[in-house]
């Protein structure tokens, strides 16, 4: 087993970059194909530039059974054998190092663009100019007597975030579904570098608007092992009642966004309103209802007293109560249970595949979830059942939702009357030169990796943010083949994935 | 006196037909624990987009703008065809149900050939979803229509509602109830409302008649929306004048209590849409084929 290569970590292990191994690109490609296959998943693989004309591969890899990750490295110049052929998990990662480093995966089935920007090699003279149109590409075709092609966006009828998505339909039928981004690529990782620095914990803020507290904790556990720093433990109850209030408000909200595609309206209206109390709890704790400025380096920046507490307990148990009504009324509709059960199915196969994660995964029946698999912070000492469902529908996708919005108030419950006297935040120290490190948190939406690499000044050299809509976006245009064309926003809605988060 | 009264229906309808729309949006608000719109917002969005400009794509063509101005001169001819509460209509001869039916299809006609010209594949999805339902729904309001001809004895539509009273129903009742909840399913898909069409969604990928008219803005959208409540209002009268035999021969009693019953109607619509989820659209169909089932059942128990 050629894994003995590759170097062993837990979520959150600084180690000295230097002790990565680096390989041979076959025995690079060779290590991560048969740890595909043997069950892990790629959480990340990109290219940081190592000398002029070279860049390193990283790969990062999950084992989700034994709760530990293996990273392996390897240098390459111009082109390598793409591993997507073997190990389809792979495609998206090599399309983003192609077009980021001008690195050609040979054989990469589907190599197109990911976020239509230029390439940030320089070293190569090979600087382009004029600027890249987004989704100005070349589609996937299907050609014949009666298919035709449904173009929708980047502009949208809902309020919703930039996308194209190209259908090839026979009549209402869905043949393909190819989903071009991009629109909001900001550059943040790049911006990143240098860092940490004032604007650091801002640009994680707003990775992802509704998953504030999500990137921010990734950042955060990162931040805190670079450095060696420790978190007090009410600090940590503090993040996981955060991360919990975050992920109720989004399930609640997305429970009712199904409902209102459906023209389902008491479920719609009622979910709308208890997104809004969840929220609301978050600003109780720190004033923001997208929760900014509450998870920091070092801790948190608001405490709680006794009175939040109590106000924040009886809150829970009045939107328990409410969203139980509405969620009942879902799953005791036929009319609602029609439109949910069998539409948009993945199977838990090509979902291990494309190596899915979060929700959607959830509900094949696949059972991850980094809070159980990957535990730091609070949840190493309180842990959270994995809720999944067997369908791999749209229903499935809702009522894993429900699961997880009942075990989020169990664990809130829990925390709030055991919550740990003493400090809220410690001061964190500078970073240490020279370490790799890679953090996992469970957003809402699923697995948050950011792996960062400090320089020798102890500054952040390279950060690379991987959010669950990466892994996710190609398991919706896979959901909607076979699928009826008026289906695609209900089946949207149960991904609900982020295109800021993918964009970066 | 008499001439105005002979074009009370057409008046009625443009007075009224938009506060159906109304009504609806405010039971729906009401079961949703909201305060809702005001009642009188469609009248305020038809003005709204009467008084606005309007924007033609290049591709459009001369029946892209004629689309809806036929489409609502239409509409007020069926109104001609009418008749309500105990006015006649203003024509009226054997057999008018058929012209009646016919109009709507010129109207739908009209519609989709305007949706075809902007070349959108959208707009084109929409108006193959409008043509394959209505080849559907059709059948259901002929049928359902000779069956309460075939009960009162008249083929022309003033005679026959003038004829449907209490002693009617007493003698062929099942026929009527059977007729009357096949066009109550008419009327929800005719009028796009749940469980076929969302009149709220914005998606473009699951609307059916909004879509069509996804490229019409300004007054064009306006005549759109009107004659689309007309429609509301013309079908509505179908099952109102099954459902409230009310003739005492007096004008100001009989118009009053048909008003009240369209108003109930926007009610029912109301509470239909509260309650239950959109059908999947190959399921919609099915939908309609039962309703012309239960039409042509009707025709037969009589």
């Amino acid at each position: 087993m050629p894994s003995s290569n590759a170097i062993s970590l837990y979520n959150c292990q600084a180690v000295d970059a230097g002790r990565i191994p680096v390989v041979g690109i076959n025995e690079f490609r060779k290590f991560v194909i048969e740890a595909a296959k043997s069950g892990k998943r790629i959480a990340s693989f990109f290219a940081v530039p190592s000398s002029p004309h070279q860049v390193r591969l990283f790969a990062v890899l999950a084992d989700d059974n034994a709760g530990n990750l293996s990273v392996l490295s390897s240098d390459v110049s111009d082109k390598y054998p793409s591993l997507t052929p073997d190990c389809p998990q792979a495609h998206l990662f090599e399309r983003e190092i192609a077009e980021q480093w001008d690195v050609i995966p040979q054989g990469h089935p589907w190599l197109k663009p990911v976020r239509f920007h230029h390439s940030y090699s320089t070293g190569k003279g090979n600087k382009k100019e004029g600027p890249v149109i987004p989704s100005v590409m070349v589609f996937f075709k299907v050609e014949g007597e009666e298919i035709h092609e449904v173009a929708v966006g980047p502009v949208h009828a809902g309020i919703i975030e930039p996308g194209h998505f190209r259908f090839q339909c026979f009549g209402e039928n869905v043949l393909n579904l190819e989903i071009s981004l991009g629109y909001q690529h900001r550059g943040v990782e790049r911006a990143l570098i240098g860092g940490p620095d004032k604007r650091t914990l801002h640009y994680m803020q707003t990775l992802a608007g509704d998953t504030t507290t999500g990137h921010t904790m990734a950042y955060c556990q990162l931040m805190e092992s670079l450095s060696g720093s420790n978190v007090s433990p009410r600090a940590q109850s503090l993040r996981g009642i955060a991360m919990e209030l975050e992920r109720l408000a989004n399930h609640t909200g997305d429970l009712g966004t199904l409902a209102g595609d459906i023209g389902y309206l008491p479920t719609s209206s009622f979910c709308g309103r208890i997104r809004g109390d969840f929220l609301n709890m978050t600003a109780l704790i720190c004033g923001n209802r997208f929760g900014r400025g509450l998870v920091i380096p070092g801790g948190v920046g608001f405490d709680v007293n006794k009175q939040h507490c109590d106000t924040l307990v009886e809150k829970l148990a009045r939107a328990l109560k409410d969203v139980n009504v509405a969620a009942d009324l879902l799953w005791n509709t036929s009319s609602v249970l029609a439109r949910f059960e069998e539409t948009g199915v993945v199977q838990p196969e090509i979902c291990k595949e494309l190596g899915l994660v979060g929700v959607p995964a959830r509900a094949s029946g696949v059972e991850i979830d980094c809070r159980f698999n990957f535990p730091a912070g609070i949840y190493r000492f309180a842990q959270i059942p994995i809720s999944s469902w067997h369908t791999g529908d749209v229903f499935a996708r809702a009522y894993v939702r429900w699961l997880e919005i009942q075990r989020s108030i169990d664990f809130i419950n829990d925390q709030v009357k055991m919550l740990p006297e003493g400090q809220i935040r410690t001061d964190i120290k500078p970073p240490s030169p020279g370490k790799f490190c890679v953090s996992l948190v469970e957003g809402w939406r699923g697995e948050i990796c950011h792996v960062g690499m400090t320089g020798p000044d102890g500054r952040l050299s390279h950060y690379k943010i991987v959010d669950p809509s990466f892994h996710n976006w190609t398991g919706l245009a896979i959901a909607l083949r076979n699928q009826q064309i008026s289906d695609f926003p209900l089946c949207n809605k149960s991904f609900n994935l982020s295109y800021c988060g993918q964009d970066l | 006196m008499m001439t105005i009264l002979k074009f009370a229906n057409p008046i009625l309808g443009l007075v009224i037909a938009p506060f159906l729309l109304g009504v609806i949006n405010r039971t729906k608000a009401v079961f949703a624990g909201r305060t809702g719109q005001p009642l009188l917002q469609p009248y305020y969005d038809i003005w709204k987009l009467l008084r606005k400009g309007a924007v033609y794509s290049r591709t459009t063509s001369w029946i892209f703008r004629a689309g809806p101005v036929l489409g609502l001169a239409v509409t007020l001819t069926a109104a001609l065809l009418m008749p309500f509460g105990g006015i006649p209509a203003a024509i009226a001869f054997k057999g008018d149900l058929i012209l009646f039916i016919y109009l709507f299809g010129l109207m739908r006609f009209f519609t989709v050939i305007s949706a075809m010209d902007t070349g959108s594949s959208l707009e084109g999805m929409g108006a193959s979803r409008e043509v394959t339902f209505s080849a559907m729904s059709e059948p259901a309001l002929l049928i359902g229509l000779a069956a309460i001809a075939k009960c009162t004895g008249y083929i022309s539509l003033t005679q026959m509602f003038s004829s449907v009273v209490p002693e009617l129903w007493l003698r062929s009742g099942p026929a009527l109830v059977l007729a009357g909840v096949a066009l109550l399913i008419v009327f929800l898909a005719e009028n796009c409302r749940i469980p076929v069409d969302d009149p709220n969604t914005h998606l473009e990928l699951t609307m059916i008649h909004e879509v069509m008219a996804l490229d019409h803005g300004g007054p064009d959208f306006g005549f759109i929306l009107y004659s689309a409540a007309l429609k509301m209002w013309l079908l509505g009268q179908i099952l109102i004048g099954i459902a409230v035999p009310i003739h005492t021969g007096n004008v100001w009693l009989d118009t009053p209590a048909a008003i009240a019953g369209m108003l109930l109607l926007a009610v029912v619509v109301g509470v239909i849409e509260s309650s239950m989820a959109r059908l999947r659209l190959l399921h919609v169909p099915q939908l309609l084929i039962g309703a012309t089932t239960l039409s042509v059942l009707a025709l037969v128990l009589r």
